[in-house]
């Protein structure tokens, strides 16, 4: 962790400082720097932005902060100016009709998208302070730091225990006792230890889909992350398989910041605490999820979750 | 009902042609491997594996050819396989998309159609012209040259159906690229890429101008790989051609072995990739 800013900054910046802006301006679309100067073009989401949290209950920490995201697919752009936090141990969803950037959002987040060439995101996200769209960052640290788990369960080709085990390697050389803890650790908080305890050695293609998703969970949180990003984590699962992600995403997020792309109101409903709206690129609406399935206030996310189009 | 006893009948007649060009394709092949195998079982004697090849007249066998042929290969597979994957390696996760890429790989398709005996000329040209004589690592050097294509293409084909979604899971546990490629891919992609290197060497166990161009052939038994060196291909080559009918029945022998070897390689190869993707 220590080691991990050091690497980038020296110091922990506050957010959104005037050289940090000015910096990353110039790099900056054109896009961005025109949403700065006429605020008023997207007037609508401004009061949305900033959640109304009950009064009593203390506001969470904010764990990432993004800031004027935009984002292209080589000349087209999929993201316009996204602004907004994440809270610490609270889980967010992104919801909206296919199409929409929601899971391109998510893709900021680990900066898995520089996998492929033309895909580039400008803008800032703030992870404790710190920018980790600025150049020079360390990617694979920062991926070491930001767990994400997959549509489809994506289970390597190897053993259930390597699965674990590859993740925790490539940053930790531990005696073989400490790992074989830190391996059964990873799968009794998927909920997964029952069924394979006695088959670590089977590989993890052998395992059912539900079972492969919470072995992807438990890859993930093996390496103890601070962010959990899922892309719609249960999409690809039977109810009774999803009920279980769900109730895990309940019980991780005692622990980590977690962004969830989900399809299905009703996961949104029953697993965020916040709940952003996005539409052909936009965040439309952002708050408190109870807020947002119960008094909406823009129209267009109402009819969205009312099923009224998307 | 006149419409559908016109369908039928166009397919029978498409099935009736259909049946007609599959038997015409597999007629020849019997005949081929009946030829073969009528000719060579005569030959296959304990003799034929531990005698060197005669002099006309005289009794022999192939074993010079026999060790010469698996030397030449050997070397040949432990210098294509490890250049083939990495340039294949190279064309799938590293020049995906990019001009140099797209050029290397239809240079590599250019070499993978090149007839072998432009390949036999060009080690000709290369290395026996400038040493000054054959010998059995010029072979070794045709033989590795006719193999990397096929390995690269093999390779770089069986490293792309591994889904991306594997390399962003890995690389998103924060795993640098190079450990991605050689623990995640490789493991999805290994059982093609061996059936790949298997193919490879059944490519190459069988071709005779490149050899005849660089190891030439060798009567006696040699151990020297700077010297021309005795090899199936060539021996049987030489041995078809000649008046000498005891010349002939060992080139029959050779010729099946060159084909059950052949056979066997395939059938590994498909049991390799049959070896199930439960691994």
């Amino acid at each position: 962790m220590e080691q991990f800013q050091i690497m980038i900054s020296p110091t922990v910046r506050p957010l959104m400082s005037d050289s940090d802006t000015a910096g990353r301006a110039s790099a900056d679309s054109a896009a961005v720097s025109q949403a700065r100067r006429t605020p008023a073009a997207i007037p609508r989401l401004q009061p949305a932005l900033m959640p109304n949290e009950a009064p009593g209950t203390a506001t969470p920490a904010t764990k990432v902060d993004l800031r004027n995201i935009n984002f292209f697919y080589g000349k087209f752009q999929a993201l316009h100016d996204i602004t907004l936090p994440l809270y610490d141990r609270r889980v967010t969803a992104f919801i909206g009709p296919s199409g929409c950037g929601k899971s391109t959002l998510l893709r900021i987040l680990n900066r898995i998208y520089e996998l492929y060439p033309g895909q580039v995101a400008t803008g800032e996200v703030y992870l404790d302070g710190i920018n980790i769209l600025a150049p020079g960052l360390d990617l694979n640290r920062l991926r070491a730091k930001i767990g994400m788990v997959f549509q489809k369960p994506t289970p390597f080709p190897m053993s259930i225990y390597d699965n674990i085990a590859f993740g925790i390697g490539l940053y930790e050389k531990l005696p073989k006792s400490e790992l074989d803890d830190r391996v059964e650790s990873a799968i009794r908080r998927a909920a997964l230890w029952d069924e394979v305890k006695h088959k670590l050695r089977d590989s993890g293609l052998s395992l059912s889909g539900g079972q492969q998703q919470r072995l992807c969970i438990a890859r993930a949180i093996a390496i103890e992350p601070e962010v959990l990003l899922l892309d719609e984590p249960a999409s690809a699962l039977d109810p009774i398989s999803t009920q279980r992600i769900e109730e895990l995403i309940a019980e991780l997020k005692v622990d980590y910041c977690i962004a969830m792309v989900t399809h299905n109101m009703q996961q949104a409903a029953r697993s965020s605490d916040y709940t952003a709206f996005l539409y052909l690129g936009e965040l439309i609406e952002f708050d408190e999820t109870e807020r947002i399935f119960t008094h909406p206030r823009v129209p267009r996310t109402e009819d969205y979750i009312t099923g009224r189009f998307g | 009902m006149e419409l559908y006893a016109r369908r039928r009948l166009s397919n029978w007649l498409v099935m009736g042609l259909s049946v007609a060009a599959t038997a015409f394709g597999l007629l020849w092949l019997v005949l081929v491997l009946g030829t073969l195998l009528i000719n060579g079982v005569g030959a296959i004697t304990p003799s034929l594996f531990t005698q060197m090849t005669p002099p006309p007249g005289s009794s022999g066998g192939l074993l010079n050819a026999i060790a010469g042929s698996l030397a030449m290969t050997l070397i040949a597979t432990l210098v294509g396989t490890p250049t083939g994957i990495l340039a294949g390696t190279f064309l799938a996760e590293y020049a995906r998309g990019s001009r140099f890429g797209e050029v290397v790989r239809f240079v590599n398709d250019i070499l993978l159609s090149a007839p072998s005996i432009i390949i036999g000329l060009f080690v000709y040209e290369a290395m026996v012209i400038q040493i000054g004589h054959f010998s059995a690592w010029a072979g070794a050097m045709a033989l590795a040259i006719i193999m990397i294509p096929v390995i690269v293409r093999t390779t770089e084909d069986m490293l792309r159906l591994v889904p991306s979604a594997l390399r962003e899971a890995a690389a998103a546990l924060g795993a640098p690229k190079w450990k991605v490629v050689v623990m995640i891919t490789y493991r999805a992609a290994v059982q093609g890429m061996v059936t790949g290197v298997l193919l490879a060497i059944a490519r190459i166990s069988g071709e005779t101008a490149p050899l005849l161009f660089t190891a030439l052939n060798n009567q006696f038994w040699s151990t020297d790989l700077n010297r021309p060196m005795a090899n199936l291909p060539v021996v049987i080559f030489q041995f078809a051609l000649s008046p000498y009918a005891d010349w002939q029945v060992l080139a029959w022998g050779g010729a099946l072995l060159i084909t059950a070897a052949i056979l066997v390689l395939n059938i590994t190869a498909r049991f390799v990739a049959a070896w199930s993707s439960f691994k």
